[in-house]
């Protein structure tokens, strides 16, 4: 468990290794990368059961990244939670590399299934509860989702599943950064009202500013603590995150900085003086 | 002698339960089509290992995905044209790339959903399965052969598609026959030429190799009830042997059964082939038999067949 204080350096940590290793792959998907970082450190390091240096435990939680190409948050969260070394994060994308572009269960131990075909991860996340609840295991189901996601039909029929059997050891957390690649979600296929949406759906449904530690460790908690049905997280976060020019741009949804673009990054994540 | 009828679907229903007794990690899915596919009898001894996802195939893989990655044995069930078909993504990416150990079982196959019209009518599975990497693929040709098809898909690792069939088809194959995954099965020994079939077809593959005794060939009959892996051995020992191929598809023609011997031939021992099947088209509703009489998948159609790959042989 660490600290509000030490989990905001680990979130620098994570950004500047989105940028760096995206660089270095020459592609990558930073933007909603950036608008995971809270959700995914907090996720690693205070609140699933898992043993990093076995990460085969069969007692451990399950983390299923649906929205597979925001990977590199997934990757340098682990590296920093020690799954693998922190300087493998460079060899993203490239040949023979642990590290696919998008998620591969085969390469990297700790990636409990392979995705980037969107809108897959929640009917997974399910299957597994339903495993956990037929052998009466107390672990539990995460999902990260994003919220252009939410356009694939499949996800709600996985969410009309985890509420029909009543998974309330499935945990959705949506990254409602509000941007796809084509533009605004909004825009392009709306999804609002989404808390409604999910409650609609009988889901236990928390709303929560997804760059607050504090707020995501609490969020979590309460997920953990509600009883009878499956809970969302819906966190408003921003795309491009703690980057100030990928900030709320759709443009970086897909794009890594080049080498100056770069440096300037790593000074907004870790201020100027660092 | 009038053989006993039985449809393969219930061969699957029968396995299902012999599995749910035996092997407790066993569990069935569904997609609203339980009582067709006959997952019901599972359901009816075991309603706790069972799960209706409703009218949601892509979701009914996905689930099967995750309850597989907690080590459970999943058969995902439902028409075979819509679970290969709507659910190919879900297959290809959840499934197959993440090498789970995931059964998808496809009711209503090939022909065998005749009155329901094309939409209904599964003929491209076979070919849609079949590219996938990890994939096993797998088409009994009885009710017998079906529950042990089913047994045996539970006990090897890794994604296995079984298709079975709606219509009661002749049983001709007995209880204490061998079947491993795989392995081919030579139905009747022959020289001048190899019938490969699959599925109930096969059934008419074994008529036909009569009709031909009668006329002086002697026709081996192969039982590829795997079709991926394809038996390579055996497709190459009936190539050497008798010099020419024909093969049996209750589905499109490209990328079938017939496909896969070609493939395997056509860089190693390149006998003339005569492929039967259905050709690049969608068919229309009519009782089974009536379809398989107006496109060509009987025991006559197979004697023409011989009789061209024959004269092909002979240099003609």
């Amino acid at each position: 468990m660490e600290s509000v204080e030490r989990l905001k350096e680990i979130c620098k940590d994570v950004r500047a290794d989105i940028v760096r290793m995206t660089n270095a792959a020459g592609s990558g998907h930073p933007g909603g990368s950036l608008s995971a970082v809270e959700a995914m450190v907090t996720l690693y390091c205070n609140v699933m059961n898992h043993r990093p240096a076995d990460p085969a435990w069969a007692d451990r939680d399950r983390f299923f990244l649906s929205k597979g190409h925001v990977c590199p948050v997934v990757y340098a969260t682990m590296a920093r939670t020690g799954y693998f070394p922190v300087e493998e994060l460079l060899t993203l994308r490239k040949l023979g590399t642990r590290l696919q572009g998008h998620p591969s269960c085969k390469t990297l131990p700790g990636i409990e299934v392979s995705s980037g075909s969107l809108g897959q991860g929640l009917s997974v996340a399910n299957g597994f509860a339903l495993s956990a609840r037929l052998d009466r295991k107390p672990y539990r189901a995460y999902c990260l989702l994003g919220d252009g996601e939410l356009q694939e039909g499949q996800v709600w029929e996985a969410i009309m599943t985890a509420a029909h059997y009543k998974l309330d050891n499935v945990c959705a957390i949506v990254d409602y950064n509000g941007l796809q690649i084509d533009g605004e979600v909004e825009k392009v296929m709306g999804i609002a009202p989404l808390a409604d949406k999910w409650r609609a759906f009988n889901w236990h449904v928390i709303e929560v500013d997804g760059h607050d530690v504090a707020k995501m460790l609490a969020a979590y908690d309460e997920a953990r603590q509600t009883r009878g049905k499956p809970s969302v997280i819906l966190m408003r976060t921003i795309k491009g995150k703690g980057v100030s020019f990928m900030e709320n741009v759709a443009g970086w949804h897909g794009k890594p900085c080049n080498r100056d673009e770069m440096a300037l990054a790593l000074a907004d994540i870790y201020g100027k003086g660092h | 002698m009038s053989l006993k009828m039985l449809p393969t679907r219930d061969g699957y229903g029968n396995g299902l339960v012999e599995l749910g007794a035996t092997r407790p990690e066993v569990v069935v899915l569904d997609a609203d089509l339980a009582k067709s596919t006959r997952t019901d009898w599972f359901q009816a001894k075991y309603p706790e290992r069972f799960f209706d996802i409703g009218i949601a195939e892509q979701d009914m893989i996905g689930t099967a995905a995750g309850l597989s990655l907690g080590g459970k044995v999943p058969f995902a069930t439902t028409y075979a044209v819509f679970v290969a078909g709507r659910a190919w993504d879900q297959i290809r990416t959840t499934v197959c790339y993440s090498n789970l150990n995931v059964k998808i079982a496809g009711a209503h196959g090939g022909i065998s959903a005749g009155g329901d019209g094309a939409t209904h009518q599964s003929l491209e599975d076979v070919a849609v399965m079949r590219v996938l990497p990890n994939m096993t693929v797998i088409l009994p040709c009885d009710a017998i052969e079906a529950k042990k098809a089913t047994i045996a898909a539970a006990s090897m690792h890794g994604p296995c598609y079984l298709r079975f069939a709606r219509e009661a088809t002749p049983v001709f194959t007995r209880e204490d026959d061998p079947f491993e995954i795989g392995k081919a099965i030579v139905m009747k020994p022959g020289e001048d030429v190899t019938i490969i079939a699959a599925g109930p077809l096969l059934h008419e593959a074994l008529l036909a190799h009569d009709q031909l005794a009668a006329e002086g060939v002697s026709a081996r009959v192969i039982n590829m009830h795997t079709v991926k892996p394809l038996d390579a051995a055996a497709v190459l020992a009936a190539a050497k042997e008798t010099g020419a191929i024909v093969t049996v598809d209750e589905a499109q023609l490209a990328g079938g059964l017939g496909g896969a011997v070609a493939e395997t031939l056509v860089s190693t021992v390149p006998v003339p082939v005569e492929m039967v099947g259905i050709v690049d088209t969608f068919l229309e509703c009519g009782l089974p038999e009536e379809l398989a009489v107006a496109y060509n998948l009987k025991a006559k159609d197979f004697v023409d067949a011989a009789k061209r790959v024959l004269k092909r042989k002979r240099g003609d």
